[in-house]
Formats: C-alpha cells, structure tokens, sequence
C-alpha cells in the first residue's frame, strides 16, 4: 500500500473556542476520491484549511502528501469556497496570473503562458479566460477556479464546496470533471460536499464530520444507520432508494428541522 | 509658464504624486479601500496640524501621523465586522483635533486652506526632495509585495493557502499609502486626496484592463489630470485642485462612456 495522501493522528482542531474535531485519527489512500460530508457548521472548512496549514493542531499531527501541511503547501491545490467577487473586470486569465507564483517577491517580466494554458485546457476553460469574470456563469467561474487550484501541479485536490450554487445540470459537470482529472492526473481528491448523491459511483470513501469526531471509509459503511447516529449522537436513519441516500434525523422525516440532510 | 521656478518644481511634485497616487491607488481600489485611504489623509491632517502647534514642519506630522493611522488600521483587519465604524470614528475625531490644533495656533487662515486643499505652487524645494525620496522608497517597497499584494487582494484564501502572509502584506501596503497619501497631500490638500487615488485606478478598471497595464495607465492619468490642473489653473487663475478633481471627474465619466459605447471583446462575446 502507497503512503497515505493525507493522515490525522489524534488530532484536535479548536476555532473560536469551539472543538471541530477531538482526538481525530484517519487516513486517505493516494489516488482516493474522498467525500467530506457533515452537516453545516460542523468544520468541513476548518478540517481543509487545517490541511494547508492555516489551522494550527491543539494536539496530534496531521500529515500531508508525508510532510507537514505547511511544507506540503506548493503540492496541494486548494480551492476555497466562492466568495462575491472583488473585481468582475478582470479576467479568468488575470485571475490565474495573478495566483501563479503570487506567493513570491518582487517582479518579473516572465510570463509562464504555458502552465496558465496547461491548466485552462485541463478543464476546458481556453475559450472563457480572456473574458471578465463578472460576465461569467457560476458553472464558468467554478471551472476556472478548479483551474486555478491544478497550478503547479498539484498532487492533492482540497475542493470546498464545488457544487454550491450550481444549477442541477451542472453538477453532474463538475462532478465527471473532477473524476476525470483525477483519473488522467492521478491525483487524490477530497470533495466536501452538502449532498453525497451526487457522489454516489464516483467517490471511493466518505470523510463524515459531525460532532467534532470523523470517519472515513466506504460510502457503505459510513453513510448507514448505526454510523451515522453513532458520529450525530442521536438517533439518524439512512434510507436508500433509486440510488439515492436519505438521512433523516429522528424518527420522524417532517419539513425543516434537521431532516433530510442528503435528499 | 515653465519660465518660472515655481511652476517648474510644482509640475514636478504634480508628476511625482501623479506616479504614486495612480500606481498605489489601483491597488487601493482592487482592495475595496477607498475609506481606509480616505482616513489616512483625514488622520495625517490631524498630525500635520499638530505639527504646527507645535512649531515642527507640518509634512513631517501629516507622514507620522499617516503611519500610525496606517498601522491601526492594518491590526483592525482581522475584524471586519465594525471596521467601517471603527475608521470613521477616529477620522471624525482626527477631523476635529485638526481643527483645534489649528485654532491653537490661530490666525493662519492661509496654512489651514493649503493643508486641506492643497498649496503644489508654494512646494519649496527642500519640500520637492522629501517627495522624490517618499516616491522612491514607496515603489521600491510595492515592487516587492506587488505580486503577493495582487494574490492576497484578489484571493485571500487561496492566497495563505499558498503561503502568503495576507495580513502582513497588507499591513506593509497601508503604510505605503499612509507615504502616497502624504506625499498627494501636498499637491491636493487632505481633503482630496481622494480625487488622485481612486478616479484614475477606478477609471483603468472600468475598461478592463489587466493589471499591469491597469495601473500603468492609472498612473499616466493620475500625472494627466494633476498636470492639466496645473496648465488650466495658470489659464483661468481657479485652484489647481479644483481642475484637478474635476479632471478626475470628467476623466471617470469618459470612462465609463466609452466601454457603454464599445464594450470589451470578451464581454461583447458572451452576450
């Protein structure tokens, strides 16, 4: 078995005087698509800044790609959520500019043309990058933001939230995208997500985080009855039908409430 | 017109904060910081007037002041919430001082109008060499950050993901303005600062140009608009300042009139 991608051992994660994860121990195989699921506010976010260093440990020691999250930096892309735009007048070129080698001082009159193109025609974005930003659809702008994330070449994906705000059609896009560039990159991705059906036949594990514990395993054994009412610590019930997966809290499925989570 | 010494070295301090004001303006208005610029001049207006209480050179208290502000306002950023508020406190209260450190030193009507719109046509030259040296040590320091700086202001998360120290960066960025605010203080007064920081970068923007191309041509509109000023004040004998800002204005308004008329490639192809 290759060196896992990423690893926590007994890790606490603490934000804003709250625990997101308590004595959290797991690990990814390299080339895995992960799931990370959980309900909102449960540290989905936390958990992927924490992989590139920007959330210290309070105890334990987490491993990216066998180096520590902050040496590991150039060898992860990561994509934050999407934010409102700063300046719609630039273009989707400017933008990947703007984050190839942003990290250094100084200037340069070298322009590395050929790694923003590399990047561009990964997800099929050439044709919407001289274009403004603000004229872009939210299915264009996540595409170029994934593009952004492969500069540099990458071994690890940190996707959060890729399929907010996108139409139902579009997901599907995003999804067969970024199973795609895993399979002809191979890379290892970990896709935090609100909905696993979207995921169902593409994602190898779920990473489910509620109640600052997580586990990782196989959508079978993760996303079932005991699993999940163990991780919530109330009683949940995983309901299959057509292929899809419904979590529902309680006992009874009713509107609003905490119900319905993956419907 | 050039004939005359004084008008030379104001063409000169024109053309310097022209540079300075269009090349850190862009990236003050990329950063959505109009209001923080716009109370650093406020602030600095409170220590140049103190330092005329006090008898010391009032551009030394507009910089000293301006860094101070800039440095506040740099440890205010991880609070976003209340910043707003936070800034215009304290450049309604540095407003006042101002004021009351110029009713202590009473009876210079003339000082406290060049310090609030500006006196380029009385810059001696001791004033025009502190400026070139501000200019210099200004650019020297945003050609170091500049492509962190650009990083952090479009994607902050992306950009400490990478490894860059947002907050610090931009820290290190409010105090270059603090030295750009000072040194366009004294072509356009505190009160106008403003004009020559954000019309012309807001006027690159608007026709969409990349960003070095961007702040080249807001730093070429910034010296056009503070010059023209210059040239249409000696024809009609109004304020410098008053052409400069309507220059400004008249510059924002074609602007915006001509990307309406033909708009850019890109965006014309998506419709």
């Amino acid at each position: 078995m290759t060196a896992p991608a990423f690893s926590l051992a007994g890790v606490t994660l603490r934000v804003g005087g709250r625990d997101i994860l308590r004595n959290a121990t797991f690990e990814s195989r390299t080339g895995q698509f992960v799931a990370l699921l959980g309900p909102n506010g449960a540290g989905k976010t936390t958990l992927l800044r924490a992989l590139v260093g920007l959330v210290p440990t309070r105890t334990g020691q987490i491993r990216v790609l066998g180096a520590s999250p902050r040496a590991a930096r150039g060898r992860v892309g990561y994509m934050p959520q999407a934010r409102a735009l700063t300046v719609p007048s630039l273009s989707g070129a400017d933008y990947l500019r703007a984050a190839l080698h942003g990290a250094r001082w100084g200037l340069t009159l070298r322009r590395d043309t050929h790694e923003i193109d590399r990047v561009l025609d990964l997800v099929s974005a050439r044709d919407i990058a001289p274009r403004p930003i603000g004229t872009l659809s939210g299915g264009e702008r996540q595409r170029l933001a994934l593009a952004q994330a492969l500069l540099g070449r990458p071994e690890l994906l940190l996707l959060d939230e890729p399929l907010a705000s996108l139409d139902p059609a579009r997901v599907g896009d995003v999804v067969a995208l970024t199973r795609d560039l895993r399979d002809a990159l191979g890379l290892t991705v970990l896709f935090c997500a609100h909905d696993i059906n979207p995921l169902i036949g593409t994602a190898d594990a779920v990473l489910y985080v509620a109640n600052a514990t997580a586990r990782l395993g196989p959508v079978e054994a993760v996303i079932t009855t005991e699993s999940l009412s163990a991780l919530y610590g109330v009683p949940v019930e995983v309901v299959r039908a057509r292929g899809h997966v419904f979590v529902m809290a309680g006992t009874v499925p009713a509107a609003g409430g905490e119900c319905c989570a993956h419907g | 017109m050039l004939a005359y010494d004084f008008m030379r070295t104001a063409f000169a301090a024109a053309g310097i904060a022209g540079v300075l004001a269009g090349l850190v303006g862009w990236f003050v208005v990329v950063r959505g910081q109009s209001f923080a610029g716009h109370a650093l001049a406020h602030i600095g207006f409170a220590g140049a007037a103190g330092a005329l209480w006090l008898g010391a050179p009032p551009l030394a208290g507009l910089i000293v002041a301006a860094l101070a502000g800039a440095g506040w306002i740099g440890a205010l950023a991880d609070r976003a919430q209340g910043r707003d508020v936070a800034i215009g406190l304290v450049l309604s209260v540095s407003l006042g001082l101002g004021l009351l450190f110029l009713h202590l030193v009473s009876g210079s009507a003339s000082g406290v109008t060049a310090l609030l719109f500006g006196n380029v046509l009385g810059v001696s030259h001791a004033t025009l060499m502190t400026l070139a040296a501000m200019a210099v040590v200004c650019l020297l320091v945003l050609g170091v950050i500049a492509r962190p700086l650009l990083f952090a202001s479009l994607m902050p998360d992306n950009a400490a993901a990478r490894g860059v120290r947002v907050g610090a960066v931009g820290t290190v960025f409010l105090l270059v303005v603090a030295l750009a605010t000072a040194s366009c203080a004294q072509v356009t007064g505190v009160l106008l600062v403003f004009t020559l920081m954000v019309a012309p970068p807001a006027t690159a923007l608007e026709l969409g140009l990349p960003p070095r191309a961007g702040a080249a041509l807001s730093a070429v509109l910034a010296v056009a608009c503070a010059w023209g000023g210059l040239l249409l004040a000696w024809i009609t004998d109004a304020p410098v300042t008053f052409w400069i800002s309507v220059l400004c204005a008249v510059m924002f308004g074609g602007g915006r009139l001509l990307r309406a008329v033909s708009p850019s490639p890109g965006s014309a192809a998506s419709k």
